[in-house]
């Protein structure tokens, strides 16, 4: 079986132990996706896989074989991704080290947000989900901003996903 | 990390033959497993991937659901019937971790996953009679917010983590296991010990014994009920103290409560105490202060967690009083 990211076939490491992050980062080179904290507290290391939004540092390279990672190298390959140009429109960065796993992060949020997943400040559990300022921190809290430019990255997230719904 | 090899389990009979050999450990989505991995504190010799197990959610012909023990945390809370029968299961599954690690995190392995202890994590530096049985134990004396309450021992003081354990306790769910003998199934508030002399044996799961699926029973409180966290930050941060909880009301008299405590003991901490006190009592904040103040009449409180009795009271009567109708 082979790991597919970014739409290319990479093979699995030999060594269990090597986590996603580090054999997208150390072995292919692919630097877009960071390393923070490496226990699951910051969400600086987060990818798709399948679509989903999971965190890398604490998923084993092996546990993804025969599975599809996106990475922000993925997300930006043709050209700026939306959520890209709105962080840089609404300043949701300031160091940017955090952002490439923001925008993975809100990427998969927005597609949450579609299929009417629901968040644990949604009030009505059953009905559809309108993305509030508060709906957006909720669901982004996984992913800390020690720049603090939490405010910028709401607003980011809350642009695109007004373009979408026009 | 110690040198570990992988293996994906095919099947429950493929799972059970590879899981119950000494050494080997199963893997869910590894958000627990592979950090405590890293930090030194597990040190398993082969991982056992169970991912690819059932984890379908399924309504049984008596109307309970059931879930695979391999459904990810995320399915659950966004099931359409959870989420309309349950919703105190899916609002503390939403209250728990990042939409990244609910996303990875298993059934089965939420139920298993280890306490969150700084001193159980810190295998090089602290003593912990959960990791090292009769070592001693230096969260005793150390930083103990986010230590238990009720049900503690002098060898232990941690707490389950799990939020979507408590909204199980209060469902009265049961837990599917299977091992080489057979199949058994037990009552939620069955599996999780209390830590006494032995903290290291958290379940009562036998050698080789593994947890197939959790079952929801039907329920006459559920659909009326809530899950409240209360957390030093807003979001993403375990629990100071939870509550889980359902009502049934014939006008103003309570017909059925459940209740439940997360943050306060070493599982899942079903309030049975404070419904007893309210079932076929009237739906007042007076009762609902009372029962709390039962509930919580045994706690044996740490000078760095006394806040938690209040606290814990407090939110258990202002849930109750929410469900109720009443402001909170």
């Amino acid at each position: 079986m082979a790991i597919r990211i970014n739409g290319t076939e990479v093979a699995p490491p030999e060594d269990a132990r090597v986590s996603l992050l580090d054999l997208l980062r150390e072995r292919l080179h692919l630097t877009g996706t960071k390393l923070g904290c490496n226990q699951g507290a910051c969400g600086a290391c987060t990818v798709l896989v399948d679509g989903n939004r999971v965190l890398s540092c604490l998923t084993l390279a092996v546990q993804v074989d025969g599975r599809t990672v996106t990475t922000i190298e993925g997300l930006g390959a043709d050209g700026l991704h939306p959520l890209q140009a709105a962080f840089l429109e609404h300043d949701g960065l300031q160091c940017g080290y955090c952002t490439p796993g923001q925008i993975c992060a809100a990427s998969a949020m927005l597609a949450e947000v579609e299929a009417g997943v629901p968040s644990y400040v949604t009030r009505d559990l059953s009905g559809p989900v309108r993305l509030s300022r508060d709906e957006v921190r909720e669901r982004m809290s996984g992913n800390l901003c020690r720049c603090g430019a939490h405010n910028g990255i709401v607003d980011a997230i809350l642009a695109v996903a007004a373009e979408r719904a026009a | 990390m110690t040198p570990v090899s992988y293996l994906r389990a095919g099947s429950a009979a493929d799972a059970l033959r590879l899981g119950a050999v000494q050494g080997h450990r199963l893997l869910g989505g590894g958000t627990n497993l592979v950090d405590l991995m890293r930090k030194g504190v597990e040190q398993p010799g082969v991982l056992v991937d169970v991912t690819g197990l059932p984890a379908l959610i399924e309504e049984a012909a008596d109307g309970s659901i059931v879930i695979g023990a391999a459904a990810r945390n995320s399915s659950v809370a966004a099931h359409p019937l959870v989420r309309t029968r349950y919703p105190m299961l899916s609002r503390a599954i939403l209250g728990g971790a990042s939409a990244q690690i609910r996303n990875m995190a298993t059934v089965g392995g939420n139920l298993l996953q280890r306490t969150r202890c700084l001193y159980f994590a810190d295998a090089a530096g602290s003593r912990c009679n959960k990791r090292e049985p009769g070592s001693g134990c230096d969260a005793r004396g150390g930083f103990t917010r986010y230590h238990a309450i009720l049900g503690a021992s002098p060898a232990c003081i941690a707490t389950h983590p799990s939020d979507m354990a408590v909204a199980l306790a209060a469902l009265d769910a049961r837990v599917h296991l299977a091992s080489a003998e057979g199949v058994r199934t037990l009552s939620l508030l069955d599996l999780h010990r209390l830590p006494g002399d032995r903290p290291d044996l958290e379940t009562v799961l036998a050698p080789g014994e593994m947890i197939v699926a959790i079952e929801l029973p039907p329920s006459d409180v559920a659909a009326r009920s809530i899950y409240r966290k209360v957390r030093d930050r807003a979001s993403y941060a375990f629990a100071l103290v939870s509550v889980a909880a359902g009502l049934a009301l014939d006008g103003d008299r309570i017909v059925d409560v459940r209740i439940a405590l997360g943050g306060v003991a070493a599982k899942p901490w079903r309030a049975l105490r404070a419904e007893a006190t309210l079932r076929g009592g009237p739906a007042t904040a007076e009762a609902f202060a009372r029962a709390a103040e039962v509930e919580l009449a045994e706690a044996a409180p740490l000078p760095g967690n006394a806040f938690k009795v209040p606290l814990a009271t407090r939110t258990m009567a202002a849930v109750l009083a929410q469900l109720s109708g009443e402001q909170a």
